[in-house]
């Protein structure tokens, strides 16, 4: 039970640390959600089941299901509601600068 | 087990903080709502942890709570900027 808990946690910290450098490198608002979105609800899940695997067969299981259930639908829809306002708000999605050369 | 737990649970501080970032430099609203919503799941996994590591499960319903209204929040917020940028095109 420790061994998977401890694999769904480096899992959690992999994804983190991903998220958090496409969160600061990506040049434009849409590619910055999007990196914001996947990963960050990947590296949250991920750290969920491994709390499960923790805690075992306990009402703190029941409670972690529900949680995990309810961040499982709110993050990605919030994640298309700052789309929606970014895309009303007229902002352009990045292209690739021409070539120079 | 238990330092594994405190381990990540320093980790989850220092990478909130690190998504913070983009609050407070992002040039635009949606940069600055990105960067909290990720924020605000950093540390609802924060919270969790500390439940999970001190064994009390009191924690879990602060978690939960913190959830709904971090997704409250960010509702309220976008359907104000949404309302004004909708009728600013109108007036134009």
């Amino acid at each position: 039970m420790t061994i998977i808990a401890c694999v769904f946690f480096a899992l959690g910290v992999l994804f983190n640390v991903m998220g958090n450098i496409g969160v600061l490198l990506f040049p434009d608002i849409y590619t910055r959600l999007q990196a914001s979105s996947t990963c960050s609800t990947t590296s949250v899940l991920s750290i969920f089941i491994g709390c499960m695997f923790l805690a075992g067969w306990s009402p703190m299981t029941g409670r972690l299901l529900v949680i995990t259930l309810f961040f499982f639908v709110t993050n990605p829809i919030s994640t298309h509601i700052i789309a929606g306002c970014a895309w009303q708000s007229g902002m352009v999605p990045w292209r690739r600068p021409p070539q120079s050369h | 087990m238990v330092v594994i737990l405190q381990y990540l649970t320093y980790f989850l501080i220092l990478s909130s903080v690190v998504s913070a970032i983009r609050v407070f430099i992002g040039p635009s609203v949606a940069d600055r709502l990105t960067g909290l919503n990720m924020a605000g799941a950093q540390i609802l996994a924060l919270l969790v942890v500390i439940s999970i590591a001190n064994n009390r499960s009191i924690y879990l319903d602060v978690a939960l709570v913190y959830d709904i209204f971090g997704f409250v929040g960010i509702l309220a917020i976008t359907r104000y900027f949404t309302r004004r940028s909708n009728t600013h095109e109108e007036d134009a």
